[in-house]
């Protein structure tokens, strides 16, 4: 019943336990899907050998979507439904999107998200996201040779929670179990750190195709402490590109162009781009639709001064990040680059300049998010044997969290840069006489008025004793997750009414929406969904089922023989519905085991804890 | 195994409960602790123990955060003093200090209005070294004399000098954005 494994020299020494985990950086521009094989990360490539996925997706006529190099080939010919850098428009809405004037979509701004108008319909920057995942799924499966317990998904820094939640949701509907959200900074310094056995402050900049993160990490043996934070998710490599294309529309007198020859001119200011970073100068040669030929050469002197504003302008976020972090450039070991626009000569140098040091380039800047993810992915899943490297994250929040209050303020409740998880409460009372409602309005960000940050959601809490105004007390509480994920809950303190919402309906999916796209996704599908289904929910039982007899066998002895007889049934029953064929049955199944050992699993927790502090206690003595 | 879990932060982070803190210790201890009830370290066991797991790891950051710094430590020290602070409402000062702050208030608010990011740097820098001398007293009545009205006072001040800290880092990064 375990999953069959084939043991590989060198694998763990119980390869039954082995479980499938990945880890995939979902990029503006290329994605990739690593796994941890014998003890090594490892990117998986395609079947002609790249490991770089590109993030371009196409719907055809016919029905069908293609992902990647195959998308990539028809940008030019068919741009409206040939979607790239998809990444930018995920939790945003239209206003949000820089460019959108250039761009060659059919856009539908709904509130929340913009969405795209294809040959396919409206499609929601989730689902475009989603085939992405889906390919680089169906990549690893094949590669792996087995159905996935879960995958690790980077995610900018910077993202805020809108863009957070779109990711998740985007790896829901391709069929993935999220083992974690990782900042790709934070994936990166992991790969990096537990390569050198690096020590002390470093920062790793970021800056990939349509983002940028500056991140400040304290690494202490083994354990990997986010200082601090900061960024500009609507900053990248594109924007680079885009400088030079409009470099060449004004040269070659252009205005404004086609959206097939704007396509063509964009991937040639791309691959000249990145023909400077080994060359002095590239030659541009474009052929337009006109049959008019556009010949033009750019040097790297050029190039670095039509885009040194926006060298400068990543910059401001290392600033602040060192200023959160309360360090000088100068407290800082090592700087590693990250990203594959990190290759551009001007912004290596300008980053040596800021830190009065050479950055450190050593590992493949477009392949370390997803190594580190890989690790990190192994690492949640439980294969890591006792004697590998041993390591904790602890990251942090990027932006603050707040509520509005009078006259369009932000009361901020989450402090940005917080260790993850946390939770803050924040008391509010009633303004008016026999008030029975409050509404709440969740912000993020970090500036003074509600106006300037972004809306979360909203909600109500209703049913509050008629009260003399400022008697009722009103306690919000905020609990963001290791994801960077936030739920909020409000309770009035003296009569115990409560409510609470998943940060969720007001930007992103609702849960309905999430359920017709999948919906769609079985009548398009090839394979048997249901199958699948079943499948996972196995895998599931499985890795419960193991789960709990482990920790049946280390700590059997906290429970009672009354207790430990009905964790007993509940393994049972759960047995006997993983060998059936019904995928609904067995969740309830995995539900009833959670459910009946929550006390056990509290105790064990309560144990571990005071073995820790057991241990302080010594170290006491001892010194 | 009889250790009591419900104990204050100090005994959690096995420190004991005064203003003067070994921060080594303190990272040290965190560190550990959230090795243990990290949600990382539990992502593959049932739901329950996750559940168990995040609540854990988000009071053990709950304690770190009010032990690390020396203002929101000598406001929970006060706490388990059974001190209220009245950190709120009390803005009985001394006109002195009163004086000083609008003093400083005001220089904050011209290097906004000016646009002046060196000078609100300037003012970032002198207004950390006085928030230091204020809080070096803050050791002396709680750790020594046990004088907790004292320290009340000081954290009052502390207060007002951090909401000012606030407000230039606001002002710096609405100027840089």
């Amino acid at each position: 019943m375990a999953l069959l494994q084939i043991a590989e020299p060198g694998m763990s020494t119980e390869p039954h336990q082995h479980r499938l985990a990945v880890g995939i950086d979902l990029g503006t521009t290329n994605s990739l899907v690593a796994t941890v094989r014998n003890s090594i990360a490892v990117c998986l490539a395609d079947d002609t050998g790249r490991a770089m996925l590109p993030s371009i997706v196409r719907y055809r006529a016919d029905g069908s979507v293609d992902v990647g190099l195959a998308a990539a080939k028809a940008q030019a010919t068919d741009p409206k439904n040939t979607i790239v850098s998809v990444k930018r428009f995920m939790g945003r809405g239209l206003k949000d999107v820089a460019h959108v004037e250039t761009m060659p979509y059919d856009f539908e701004d709904s509130p929340g998200m913009v969405r795209l108008r294809t040959i396919q319909g409206v499609k929601s920057p989730v689902e475009v996201s989603a085939e992405i995942l889906r390919a680089l799924r169906e990549r690893a499966e094949a590669s792996l040779g087995g159905t996935l317990t879960g995958a690790v998904i980077t995610v900018p820094a910077y993202f805020d929670e809108a863009q957070r939640q779109a990711t998740k949701d985007a790896a829901r509907l391709a069929g993935l179990e999220v083992l974690r959200l990782l900042n790709e900074p934070t994936a990166a310094a992991v790969a990096y750190g537990l390569d050198n056995a690096a020590e002390g402050v470093y920062a790793v900049y970021d800056l990939g195709g349509g983002t940028f993160d500056l991140s400040i990490l304290k690494l202490t043996r083994g354990v990997f402490e986010v200082l601090s934070t900061n960024g500009d998710a609507a900053l990248g490599g594109d924007d680079f590109d885009h400088r030079l294309f409009c470099w060449m529309l004004d040269q070659a007198a252009i205005d404004p162009p086609s959206s097939e020859d704007g396509r063509r001119l964009q991937i040639k200011a791309r691959e000249a781009k990145e023909l400077l970073t080994s060359c002095e100068e590239a030659p541009i040669h474009v052929k337009l639709g006109s049959g008019e030929v556009v010949d033009l050469v750019v040097t790297r002197d050029q190039f670095a001064e039509m885009t040194r504003h926006l060298v400068q302008k990543t910059l401001g976020p290392v600033r602040k990040a060192l200023r959160d972090a309360g360090l000088a450039p100068e407290d800082i070991k090592g700087v590693v680059m990250v990203g594959g626009a990190t290759r551009m000569p001007h912004i290596q140098r300008a980053v040596a300049e800021y830190f009065g040091q050479e950055p450190l380039t050593n590992l493949d800047p477009d392949k370390v998010v997803a190594l580190g993810a890989a690790m990190q992915a192994n690492a949640l899943v439980g294969n890591r044997a006792a004697d590998e490297d041993d390591w904790l994250l602890l990251d942090v929040i990027p932006l603050s969290l707040g509520l509005e209050t009078m006259g369009g303020l932000v009361e901020k409740v989450v402090p940005r840069n917080a260790t993850l998880p946390i939770a803050r409460a924040q008391e509010f009372t009633t303004f008016k006489d026999g008030q029975t409602a409050m509404a709440f309005h969740v912000v993020q960000g970090e500036r003074e008025l509600v106006a300037d940050c972004r809306s979360l959601a909203r909600f109500e809490l209703r049913g509050i004793p008629p009260m003399v105004a400022g008697a009722a007390r009103i306690r919000v509480t905020f609990q963001v997750d290791a994801d960077g994920l936030l739920s909020v809950s409000a309770r009035e303190m003296s009569s115990g009414v409560e409510a609470s919402v998943l940060v969720k309906p007001s930007y992103g999916l609702s849960d309905d929406e999430i359920a017709g796209m999948l919906k769609a996704g079985v009548e398009r599908a090839e394979d048997d969904m249901l199958a699948r289904a079943l499948r996972e929910q196995q895998v599931e039982a499985d890795r419960v089922i193991e789960a709990t007899e482990q920790a049946l066998a280390s700590d059997g002895h906290l429970l009672d023989a009354g207790e430990r007889a009905q964790i007993d049934a509940a393994i049972d029953t759960l047995r006997k519905l993983r060998d059936g064929k019904d995928h609904r049955a067995l969740k309830t199944g995995i539900e009833t085991l959670a459910r009946e050992t929550d006390e056990f699993a509290a105790r064990r927790m309560d144990n571990s804890i005071r073995a820790a502090l057991a241990g302080q206690k010594i170290d006491e003595i001892q010194v | 195994m009889s250790i009591d879990l419900k104990q204050d932060f100090f005994g959690l982070f096995g420190l004991p409960r005064a203003f003067a803190i070994d921060e080594a210790k303190l990272d040290q201890a965190w560190h550990e602790l959230q090795a243990r009830v990290h949600p990382d370290r539990h992502a593959h066991l049932s739901d329950a123990e996750k559940r168990a797991s995040m609540q854990w790891a988000t009071r053990v950051n709950e304690g770190y955060r009010t032990l690390r710094k020396p203002l929101p430590r000598a406001q929970y020290l006060l706490e388990l003093a059974g001190v209220d602070a009245g950190l709120e409402t009390n803005t009985a000062m001394s006109p002195a200090f009163l004086m000083e702050q609008m003093e400083w208030r005001e220089a904050v608010e011209e290097a906004r209005q000016a646009g002046d990011v060196d000078a609100l740097e300037s003012l970032h820098v002198r207004l950390r070294t006085h928030s230091k001398e204020v809080m070096a007293g803050l050791g002396h009545a709680l750790d020594d004399k046990a004088d907790f009205d004292a320290a009340a006072d000081t954290v009052r001040r502390l207060m007002f000098i951090e909401k000012l800290q606030h407000e230039i880092d606001d002002a710096l990064e609405a100027l840089e954005t």
